[in-house]
């Protein structure tokens, strides 16, 4: 020890009760972070990988939100000229002789197909659990880093060639893969059956593979640290709901993942090796090919094996965000914490025994069906006790709001309109008439789509000061929460009602339907309503990246009264995370409100006689 | 010397890193249950060859379950300080290791000569597949072998935590590919 001197009070006070690791006994010059590419690029520092994660989560989203636009411009305006689009994706739209431009059908396709990858996988689930499990795993546990700061370094540069093979697939003039995010046979399966189901259904693969592998080192690193790297005192239940979340999310992923991949290997061998697990007898252009007795069923078995708990490992990180920044603005522990604990593990329990519901009209046998919709509909009971907890919190709460909890709260409204009506698709006789409609497009994207969004905006705006030392415009702020929440709802609640009218997505044309004919104008006003929305999110961009340079800056540790050890570090927050010792945990995380003290964090030791917050 | 530090305050007896390696062989684990239950599924979905197992298979079975065996005596020797039976234990282990792979080569092989290949019905299918991802998961067996061979026969003979805890996480990582294929082989056997 010796070199450091303690001056600021909680620096003080963690030299007084914290604990000493030795960390700094060796420290001559940090070997990782003595140059800038050692520092930036190849970091093993937990919290830059976090912001790498981050940027490059950003960057996907604003790429999945655009196509999006496109693809809205389609439906929405069949007969407007797309021709000023050719500048930027070149022969997808074809121009006719008067100079009237239309997006070309399949890579209307292939839009749908990689925005719903590229915002599941690389913007929620990198991008979210990715972000925030890199940065409060270590901070909120007391430890100085990662298990293994290597495996965690691997996890983002796999992560990132995923996304560089990916975004080269964009560029194939065959196209990206455009056969659904869901990848299923014989569209993904045969080379021939598509235009983008040779090289870029190859390329979507490769990235994909390269995704799991991602997922897994960082998972398995996420999990080893929660449970062997938590400072003395912080026993499992003292973690924040944040840290709760962000585990069970790693679980999910380390149990749901290998299926996926190996589904991707039997589809590798379909597609290369001429082999027949999920090709039967197959008709192309007259010709018999030669697979027999295949079944696409097992693919979407494998595939949703992973693709259920996949929406869980998108929504659990942002419900524990949300929870956290609840309690925080609201001052006031949150509610039931053992509760939300206990419905979060039923929550990653249940995940695993619903798969079959995303294919009640796959020809699953209607007595298996009955056992999916059982357990699917028991979901709500987990998801309703997490729901009723924020609102008790939120109720008597001295509530700030900004922007942080806007959208904290604004999570729990998307989490509920989106929930409600998975009841009504998770029953396997009304899915009969709702199945493959906007009603189910309106449903996963308010549930999954906008909440997580939501809980990731809680999130980003909440500890943006303990990643950048400075804090977002909250002007600008505000008016990207109330822009988002109205637009949001004007994109996705039209959507119900054409879709319980039984128009179907996916569809590039409604021309020769005069059954929806009249959905016109709604499809319109959809349209300009998303497009707002972008323009709100590109506002929300602007404002992130210039918070960086500009944005007020953070004169005190703790600026918004919390009491996890985050914002016990210094404001530069250096390798190993505390100058000094390491924070000894005296309490659990949510004492604000508390013997007459607006808070007390989880550092400081109990009074005598004082009875604990979570007794 | 950071790595040390590090997990200074580790909470288990475990290493950390020895924690991660057994949640990694679940997640591996966890992929060769969906084969096998993609296998379940797809054999009672009617159309399905069956085929005797090549005998090939039941000596490698042996190959693999020795070489484990062997690599166990080796760490026991290397805990006990006899450095004799630790180093040669490792050599046996890499030599029966690397038998197994050129044995389960020619076990793929003799199916082919059997007639069983990887096009038409989905059976050969799945046994090619669900082995050779399984040899891959022994290469990676076998690289860790090499370097705890070179360790042995480069470093001077010393029993460190550090140490420990490498050939340890060696050692379990073999024992999983070993029962891992005895599961394999034992559930190939069986479900026909």
């Amino acid at each position: 020890m010796g070199h450091f001197k303690a001056t600021h009070e909680m620096d003080v006070m963690i030299e007084e009760t914290g604990f000493d690791d030795h960390f700094h006994d060796h420290h001559h010059g940090d070997k990782y972070q003595s140059s800038f590419i050692g520092h930036y690029i190849f970091s093993m520092d937990h919290k830059i990988i976090a912001r790498q994660f981050l940027f490059t989560g950003i960057f996907w989203a604003i790429i999945g939100a655009a196509m999006s636009i496109v693809f809205r411009l389609q439906l929405g305006f069949p007969e407007e000229s797309l021709a000023w689009l050719k500048p930027v994706l070149g022969k997808w739209i074809v121009v006719n002789s008067e100079g009237i431009g239309t997006l070309a059908p399949e890579f209307y396709y292939a839009l749908v197909t990689m925005h719903g990858t590229i915002i599941v996988f690389f913007v929620l689930t990198a991008g979210l659990s990715g972000t925030f499990s890199n940065l409060l795993i270590p901070l909120q546990l007391g430890a100085r880093d990662m298990a293994s700061p290597f495996l965690n370094m691997l996890s983002y540069w796999f992560f990132f060639l995923a996304s560089v093979v990916m975004f080269y697939s964009l560029f194939l003039s065959t196209g990206p893969f455009s056969g659904g995010w869901t990848a299923y046979p014989p569209l993904s399966a045969l080379p021939q059956a598509s235009s983008g189901s040779g090289a870029g259904m190859t390329l979507w693969l490769v990235s994909l593979t390269l995704f799991v592998v991602s997922v897994l080192l960082g998972g398995i690193n996420y999990v080893t640290t929660v449970l062997n790297l938590r400072t003395k005192g912080m026993t499992m239940w003292r973690m924040p709901l944040t840290i709760w979340a962000f585990f069970v999310t790693a679980i999910l992923g380390i149990l749901s993942f290998p299926v996926l991949a190996s589904g991707f290997f039997m589809l590798m061998c379909d597609r290369g090796l001429g082999t027949s697990f999920f090709l039967s007898e197959i008709f192309i252009e007259g010709q018999a090919l030669d697979y027999i007795g295949g079944s696409p069923i097992l693919y979407q078995h494998l595939f949703w094996f992973l693709g259920h708990p996949e929406v869980y490992i998108i929504i659990l990180p942002a419900m524990g965000l949300t929870s956290e920044v609840l309690s925080v603005h609201a001052r006031k522990p949150i509610f039931g914490y053992k509760a939300m604990v206990y419905s979060i593990l039923a929550i990653g329990f249940l995940s695993f025994i619903v798969w079959a519901h995303h294919m009640f009209m796959s020809g699953v046998n209607p007595f298996i069906s009955n056992f999916f919709v059982v357990f699917t509909l028991i979901i709500a009971v987990p998801s309703a006790v997490k729901v009723f907890n924020w609102i008790t919190t939120l109720y008597g709460g001295n509530i700030r709001l900004n922007s942080a909890m806007l959208f904290a709260i604004g999570f729990v409204s998307m989490f509920i309109s989106g929930g409600l009506t998975g009841i009504f698709l998770g029953n396997s006789a009304i899915d009969i008439q709702m199945h493959d409609t906007y009603f189910v497009v309106a449903h996963f994207h308010i549930v999954m789509g906008i909440a997580a969004f939501f809980g990731m905006f809680a999130g980003i705006y909440h500890w943006y000061p303990k990643m950048f030392g400075r804090f977002m415009n909250e002007t600008i702020g505000k008016l990207h929460f109330w822009g988002t929440m109205i637009g949001a709802y004007a994109i996705f609640w039209p959507m119900h009602y054409i879709g319980m009218a039984g128009v179907p997505r996916r569809y590039y044309s409604f021309e020769t339907f005069d059954a929806f004919a009249h959905f016109d104008d709604m499809n319109k006003f959809i349209t300009i309503s998303a497009i707002v929305v972008f323009a709100i999110q590109i506002m929300f961009v602007i404002n992130f990246v210039s918070s960086i340079w500009k944005g007020k800056k953070m004169t005190t540790r703790n600026p918004w009264g919390a009491t996890t050890l985050e914002w016990t570090t210094p404001i530069e927050t250096g390798h190993g995370n505390w100058d000094g010792k390491i924070p000894v945990v005296h309490r659990w995380a949510y004492d604000y409100g508390k013997d007459g003290k607006d808070f007390i964090d989880q550092v400081t030791p109990m009074a005598e006689g004082e009875v604990p917050g979570d007794h | 010397m950071s790595t040390v530090s590090l997990n200074s305050n580790n909470r288990s007896r475990v290493h950390p890193q020895k924690f991660a390696l057994w949640l990694s062989m679940g997640s591996i684990l966890m992929m060769f249950a969906a084969f096998t239950s993609a296998y379940l599924i797809k054999q009672s979905s009617g159309t399905w060859v069956e085929f005797v197992l090549p005998q090939i298979f039941y000596i490698n079975t042996g190959v693999i379950v020795c070489s484990s065996i062997a690599l166990h005596i080796s760490c026991r020797a290397f805990i006990s300080g006899k450095e004799l039976i630790y180093k040669s234990g490792l050599v046996v282990a890499l030599i029966l290791g690397i038998a197994f792979l050129v044995f389960q080569y020619q076990g793929w092989n003799a199916l082919f000569e059997m007639g069983i290949d990887l096009k038409g019905n989905a059976s050969g299918a799945f046994l090619y597949l669900i082995s050779f991802v399984h040899a891959a998961h022994i290469i990676g067996g076998i690289a860790a072998l090499v370097l705890a061979i070179l360790h042995a026969f480069t470093l001077k003979y010393k029993v460190t935590d550090k140490r420990k805890n490498r050939f340890e996480m060696t050692l379990h990582y073999w024992h999983f590919v070993d029962l891992l294929w005895v599961y394999l082989f034992v559930f190939l056997l069986f479900s026909k």
